[in-house]
């Protein structure tokens, strides 16, 4: 008895230690990142894992530099995400709804094409949708919101996943009742939804500030850095002064840090959303 | 979904309405929405008429010369100088932008099909009214008509909206990607092109960019397979870890792995590149610690192939494992565990339930997910374009390196030096086929889940 106990004790110190090594391994670089967001730097990149000298300068430069309005960016970044995180939210948990909750005629068909539209490779559209915006003078902020917005209506899956679980027949109760489709709804589908909601709310939320792709495409264009949002402007920052003398790549890394951070938090809370997102996913239904 | 499995014969024929139909019955047929007013639902009737009268005016101004224009893709496809003689002098003439050309004739079809769409809905209405009517039926007034868009017709009201984003945003940009397969719009034809067939696809698939496609093709499929397996089989490790008996403060141990994948990943992968970098800290504390002798060079333009291969599949390691664990914990959490149990009573070490019971369970549950993230790390874009940027380049291939996969080598045809518009093209479609195969495939085994 007391060897199987010391066996098992030894199981446990093994497997605490190699959980603490792994732990280790994964934060490794990003605890680097946030180190190297405090070292001052002149060479253009950082080549030591512990600073050689601690600054607060990147954060300081990042925030009043003029070459690059971080400021600017991170207004524009702000309205862009407000404004389709109202619009997106909107359509997405219209879209999920109906296709949720209401029978017609063209819900299987729409279920089919926007699983075929899906196979098709994002970056395939990019160039048709810079010459759509392009030719009606589009390619500014407005044109980047009406793209992630344009986008949402695909975004259902799932949101239509959390409404199939609600049971129906709160509604078919509802609707013997004589409530109107509008008001279960409203007063039913809503309000039982509220952390769906709020989930897909934080993800258009988010998606402004982590695209550097499509916004790249859409708001190069124009050369003016003030019209950027985070994500583009940081990656730009990062090509035109990687490896030039200057401190502009350690003010990169602190403008990285400093949008990351609540990016992160938000992730790691909404986490379990996003599990149940994923597992629902392989279920088209 | 709900197909009757008893067809009743259609209670009116088109061809009645047609032929029995009053006045206003018949002239729906070529005037939309004209039956609808005669019963005086004015809203749906004007809206109907309107979108006619709109689409008509659209067609005779621009939509003719967009659609007549989309046969050839403009008239004039070099620069050219010809002699004006009713002025009398030389002239420059540019030639026509195909890009722009090849965009409104593809709006135009499209909306020539959302056309359709509305004027069969409009016969269909008009068939419905024609039998209510008939058959002294209540025929609904314009206030029952305006409230059912809340209620049995709340469908139309909540998807009218996204579907135009949807056809403005992505169907109309798709099918004009599409239809560019089909031109030799590229570097030597940047304004003016033509249809040219299935000639870019011959050029992908046998002519000069066929050196390129199948080993890039090669590496994609390698890539998705490795990626997928080592994310999905380390994940379920890491969970398993986790979970273990006796280990405390899950949910803790749950986050730190969490946080690397939060992190968006433009920020991550591109620091990334840095701590990689031959003279980054990686190296430098390799060196430090004696445990090599010269920098490696990992993912550097001067690194070898198959060092960067590799590279990038441990790094993809680093972001994948920790949601691949996130999705297996919540499976093993709801696994049954009388099997476990009483392979354990019968003498089975935990190796041997981990490879006989626990991880076939769980492959079985994740096979359908386990199959989107293959066609995911296919299309994955980020951990190639922001950690390698495909480096090291192949002087054998054309605008591409070793570790581009089919979508980064895509982005380089358009926003590269090679500007090959129409292969880029066609690579996206040849990447869609192979997504929509593979994606068969998970149905295929989702439904034989479902049903066994």
């Amino acid at each position: 008895m007391k060897s199987y106990k010391a066996q098992r004790r030894l199981s446990l110190v093994f497997r605490y230690l190699l959980l603490t090594l792994l732990a280790v391994v994964w934060l490794v670089p990003i605890v680097w990142i946030v180190l190297a967001s405090f070292s001052y730097n002149d060479t253009g990149f950082v080549s030591t894992f512990w600073p050689e000298q601690f600054t607060i300068q990147n954060y300081i430069g990042i925030f009043t530099s003029s070459q690059f309005p971080f400021l600017y960016w991170l207004r524009n970044t702000f309205v862009v995400a407000v404004i389709s995180m109202v619009l997106s939210t909107f359509v997405t948990i219209s879209v999920a709804y109906a296709l949720s909750r209401l029978r017609f005629r063209f819900r299987k068909p729409f279920l089919q094409i926007a699983l075929v539209l899906g196979m098709f490779p994002g970056f395939m559209s990019m160039i048709a949708l810079y010459y759509i915006l392009k030719s009606f003078n589009m390619l500014n902020l407005g044109g980047l919101i009406l793209v992630y917005v344009g986008g949402a209506g695909l975004g259902f899956y799932i949101a239509k996943g959390f409404f199939d679980t609600i049971p129906r027949s709160m509604d078919e109760a509802a609707i013997i009742d004589g409530a109107t489709r509008w008001q279960v709804f409203i007063h039913i589908g809503l309000p039982m939804s509220r952390p769906m909601i709020v989930y897909t709310a934080l993800m258009a939320f988010i998606g402004p500030w982590i695209d550097f792709i499509f916004s790249g495409i859409i708001l190069s264009s124009s050369g003016n850095p003030k019209t950027y949002t985070i994500a583009y402007g940081l990656y730009n920052m990062l090509h035109s002064t990687k490896g030039s003398s200057t401190t502009y790549f350690t003010q990169f890394i602190a403008g990285c840090v400093v949008i990351a951070i609540p990016i992160t938090i938000l992730f790691v809370v909404m986490q379990k959303f996003y599990v149940n997102g994923i597992t629902a996913g392989a279920d088209k239904g | 979904m709900f197909k009757r499995k008893d067809k009743k014969p259609p209670k009116a024929t088109y061809r009645e309405v047609w032929a029995k139909g009053g006045l206003a019955s018949k002239l729906s047929f070529f005037l939309m929405g004209v039956s609808s007013l005669k019963n005086r639902q004015w809203v749906r009737g004007i809206a109907y008429l309107a979108v006619e009268i709109g689409f008509i005016v659209w067609l005779a101004f621009t939509g003719v010369s967009a659609l007549s224009l989309l046969t050839t893709l403009g008239a004039i496809k070099k620069k050219q100088v010809v002699f004006d003689k009713a002025e009398g002098v030389y002239i420059t003439k540019l030639p026509d932008n195909s890009v722009t050309i090849l965009l409104f004739g593809v709006l135009a079809v499209l909306l020539i099909v959302a056309m359709v769409f509305l004027y069969v809905t409009n016969l269909r209405a008009t068939k419905s009214l024609y039998i209510a009517n008939r058959d002294g039926e209540h025929v609904e007034s314009n206030m029952e008509q305006l409230k059912s868009l809340f209620d049995t017709r709340l469908h139309t009201t909540l998807m009218t909206i996204p579907i135009i984003g949807i056809l403005a945003f992505t169907v109309l940009p798709t099918l004009y990607m599409i239809s560019m397969a089909f031109t030799n719009y590229d570097a030597k034809h940047s304004i003016g092109f033509s249809w040219t067939g299935f000639q870019a696809f011959g050029n992908v698939l046998t002519g000069d960019l066929a050196g390129t496609f199948f080993p890039v093709l090669g590496w994609t499929l390698v890539w998705a397979v490795c990626a997928t397996a080592t994310t999905f089989f380390f994940g379920v490790l890491l969970a398993m870890l986790i979970e273990s008996k006796g280990i405390k403060f899950k949910g803790v141990w749950r986050t730190i792995f969490v946080i690397v994948y939060a992190v968006p990943q433009f920020v991550s992968l591109l620091m990334m590149a840095q701590f990689l970098d031959l003279q980054g800290p990686l190296n430098n504390i390799l060196l430090n610690w004696g445990w090599i002798a010269h920098p490696i060079n990992f993912i550097g333009a001067s690194a070898s192939p198959l060092v960067a291969r590799i590279t990038v599949i441990v790094v993809n390691m680093w972001i994948g494992i920790p949601v691949s664990m996130l999705i297996s914990t919540a499976i093993i959490q709801n696994l049954p565990q009388d099997q476990i149990e009483a392979a354990k009573i019968d003498g089975a070490n935990a190796l041997q339930v981990f490879r006989s019971i626990t991880f076939p369970q769980i492959l079985f549950v994740m096979a359908p997910s386990l199959i989107q993230q293959f066609i995911g790390n296919i299309n994955n874009f980020n951990v190639i374009f922001l950690l390698t940027g495909g480096q090291p380049m192949n002087n054998n291939y054309v605008g591409a390196g070793d570790t581009d996969l089919l979508v980064t080598w895509l982005y380089n045809l358009v926003f590269g030096q090679t500007q090959r518009y129409n292969a880029s093209a066609v690579l996206g479609i040849l990447i869609f086929i192979l997504s929509a195969v593979f994606s068969l495939f998970a149905y295929r085994r989702t439904n034989a889940f479902k049903e066994g």
